[in-house]
């Protein structure tokens, strides 16, 4: 579903070139459950802005379920995030003055579905996350565990094939973090192709494949059970039930 | 995405900053209400002095002694110009087919008495004619005799009447009008101003007994009325050669038609409105600038917004048309508040001066509304492509504003 071959993405910081993510290749499984952590600073955030198409590598080969991105114009990668992938970040990003129900429905909104079927599919994506009853409040009314679901709610409710969760738990306490975690491998269980950028290791080892990054490079790529590659590997526990 | 959709999302985003919205959408709306307001002013005076010739009557020709054309050479040897006398008034009458009617008339000021009351009027000196020329009323009596007489005897109007006279039939009873006395033979029936003479504040007496009483030998003007079938330009023509040949082949006359002073009004008092609007626009571009200053404002605090938009696959086109509605909704409403404030405004002045037509122009009105849309999507245009130009992964990083 995802390849990338040779990925580099450079800043320019006062005229010099600072490289965030260097040579970088990596496939992912359609259905997979992938976690990428490393230390802050490591390129984590941009290799999932990158992936999510919200940011363009400066170099090497980005295909998804085929295509070229990089040859993809803005509008098609417009239509690619609204169809194919879904976002869930670390501060929820709700839109303050629409109800839990309203940012729900607003990708569909934008998507031009008509009322009566973002109204079902609305209602549907709030019982997977368990908030029908908090349909009609605002985020303010909500907890942080709450808005984080409607967030989930909103990231899937246009059935993407991708989710992408950046510190999906870093804002939240642990109760509240394990139930995300638990609702967002449930959607992975049905299918949906599942990556969560981590720091805290207690998320970040329940997922079947866990990628570690350093300044900018994999120094780890391990499977629940058997590691694939980890020239550098920290000893991580698979610990999926 | 559907325009419903669009606009619900958009007046959202307004919602979420009332009171600021509220005063760049005023700031519009005082542009248009004085759009409005000083265009119906300009609109007001074009209708009441247009109004005013119309009265006239479209067959009629206004003789000046004096030749203000200013066409041509100088002649050779600048003579005065002759006076226009009542032979040259009955002289038109007789020798131009198309003159049905014809009104010399010499006008004056001079200080009226009746017994201890005293005012100062305007004195017209005229003919039966006039009666019939300008349509006037009687509100008793009789109108000046048909005849060139210059008989002491005089016509009040209603104004004075009332002051000379306030509880008494003033018919029959003597007026003073300089050192002379008169005698009253009619009122003429409340009727207002018009071209400039408050006819309901003259006094008429016979031209003949005006020209004495004034000690003039030349006219004000004759007034000239033509079949309504006859031609206006020939008619004038006509009249012109009649004059020259009377006056020893001077054309020292200049004769006006309605329908020429119309034309010069309109045009000075359309030119008027037009720069009353034009100045009221000023205004409007202010009023887009306070629009244009919110917008980038709320894009600025809309950062994250924005970021998860695009996140969720919003395209730049959809980011661009939810801020230009933004800014659309706010100058229109805007536009409507300032439409309701104007028309009001000019309901009140009309209210205060029953006699002047306070009537915005019609596309003035629509002129406001269209501008006023316009002025949203162009002063948000800015704002809209600077929300559109975001980088998606920084809005996103931006931390509450
Ligand atoms: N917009 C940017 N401009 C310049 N440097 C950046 C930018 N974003 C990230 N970086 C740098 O790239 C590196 C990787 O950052 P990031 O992907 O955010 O790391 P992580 O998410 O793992 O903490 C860091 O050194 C960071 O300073
Ligand atoms: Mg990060």
């Amino acid at each position: 579903m995802i390849q990338l071959a040779g990925i580099q993405r450079t800043y320019t910081v006062g005229g010099r070139p600072v490289p965030a993510l260097k040579e970088l290749s990596l496939t992912i499984e359609a259905g997979d459950y992938v976690s990428i952590m490393g230390p802050s600073g490591s390129g984590k955030s941009t290799l999932m802005h990158l992936l999510g198409c919200l940011d363009r590598p400066t170099g090497g080969s980005y295909r998804f379920a085929g295509e070229e991105t990089a040859r993809m114009t803005e509008a098609g990668l417009s239509r690619l995030r609204r169809h194919q992938i879904g976002f869930v970040f670390q501060f929820f990003h709700l839109v303050p003055r629409l109800t839990a129900a309203g940012n729900v429905e607003l990708p569909m909104v934008f998507a031009g579905i008509l009322p009566a079927e973002r109204r079902q599919r609305v209602w549907n994506a709030l019982e997977k996350v368990g908030l029908t009853q908090r349909a009609s409040h605002r985020p303010d009314q909500l907890s942080g565990g709450e808005q984080q679901r409607v967030a989930i709610a909103r990231a899937v409710v246009m059935s993407p094939a991708l989710l992408l969760a950046d510190e999906p738990t870093g804002n939240l306490d642990s109760a509240s973090g394990r139930e995300i975690v638990n609702l967002i491998e449930g959607m992975n269980r049905q299918g949906l192709t599942l990556i969560v950028v981590t720091h805290d290791p207690r998320v970040g080892e329940r997922a079947r494949r866990r990628i570690h990054l350093r300044d900018g490079e994999v120094v780890a790529d391990e499977r629940a059970g058997s590691a694939i590659e980890s020239p550098a590997a920290p000893g991580g526990q698979p610990s999926r039930a | 995405m559907k325009l419903a959709d669009l606009l619900h999302f958009s007046a959202g985003g307004l919602r979420g900053h009332r009171l600021r919205s509220f005063l760049s959408l005023l700031g519009v709306a005082i542009g248009v209400a004085s759009v409005v307001l000083l265009t119906s002013l300009g609109e007001g005076a074009r209708l009441y002095v247009t109004g005013e010739f119309a009265s006239l009557g479209s067959n009629l020709l206004i003789i000046i002694p004096g030749k203000t054309e200013t066409k041509g050479l100088a002649p050779l040897v600048s003579t005065a110009p002759h006076d226009l006398t009542r032979q040259d008034a009955a002289a038109l009458l007789q020798r131009v087919p198309a003159i049905r009617r014809v009104a010399p008339l010499a006008v004056g000021t001079a200080s009226a008495s009746a017994g201890e009351r005293r005012r100062e009027v305007t004195v017209v000196g005229a003919t039966r004619d006039l009666l019939e020329i300008r349509h006037l009323q009687m509100a008793s009596g009789r109108f000046l005799p048909r005849d060139a007489s210059d008989a002491a005897v005089c016509v009040l109007g209603a104004k004075v009447q009332r002051e000379l006279f306030p509880d008494q039939n003033p018919l029959g009873q003597l007026v003073r009008i300089g050192e002379w006395r008169f005698r009253v033979i009619g009122v003429i029936a409340p009727r207002g101003t018009s071209i400039g003479m408050d006819l309901d504040q003259v006094v008429e007496i016979p031209v003949a007994t005006a020209l004495r009483l004034f000690n003039r030998s030349g006219l004000f003007r004759i007034l000239a009325e033509i079949g309504a079938q006859d031609d206006l330009r020939k008619t004038e023509q006509a009249a012109l050669a009649v004059l020259r040949e009377r006056h020893a082949g001077q054309e020292d006359v200049t004769i006006i038609t309605q329908d020429a002073v119309l034309a010069t009004f309109n045009q000075i008092l359309g030119a008027l409105t037009a720069a009353l609007a034009g100045i009221a626009a000023i205004s409007l571009g202010v009023a887009g600038l306070g629009i244009m200053n919110v917008m980038l404002v709320s894009v600025s605090e809309r950062t994250r917004e924005v970021g998860l938009l695009k996140a969720i696959g919003v395209t730049y086109g959809q980011v661009v048309a939810v801020f230009l509605v933004e800014a659309a909704i706010l100058s229109t409403a805007g536009g409507s508040l300032g439409l309701v404030a104007g028309l009001g405004a000019g309901r009140f002045l009309q209210w205060l001066y029953p006699d002047f037509p306070v009537q915005p122009p019609p596309w003035a009105v629509a002129a406001a509304l269209g501008v006023s849309c316009s002025v949203g999507l162009i002063f948000g245009i800015l704002p809209a492509r600077n929300a559109a130009r975001l980088n998606p992964v920084q809005a996103l990083m931006r931390r509450k504003a």
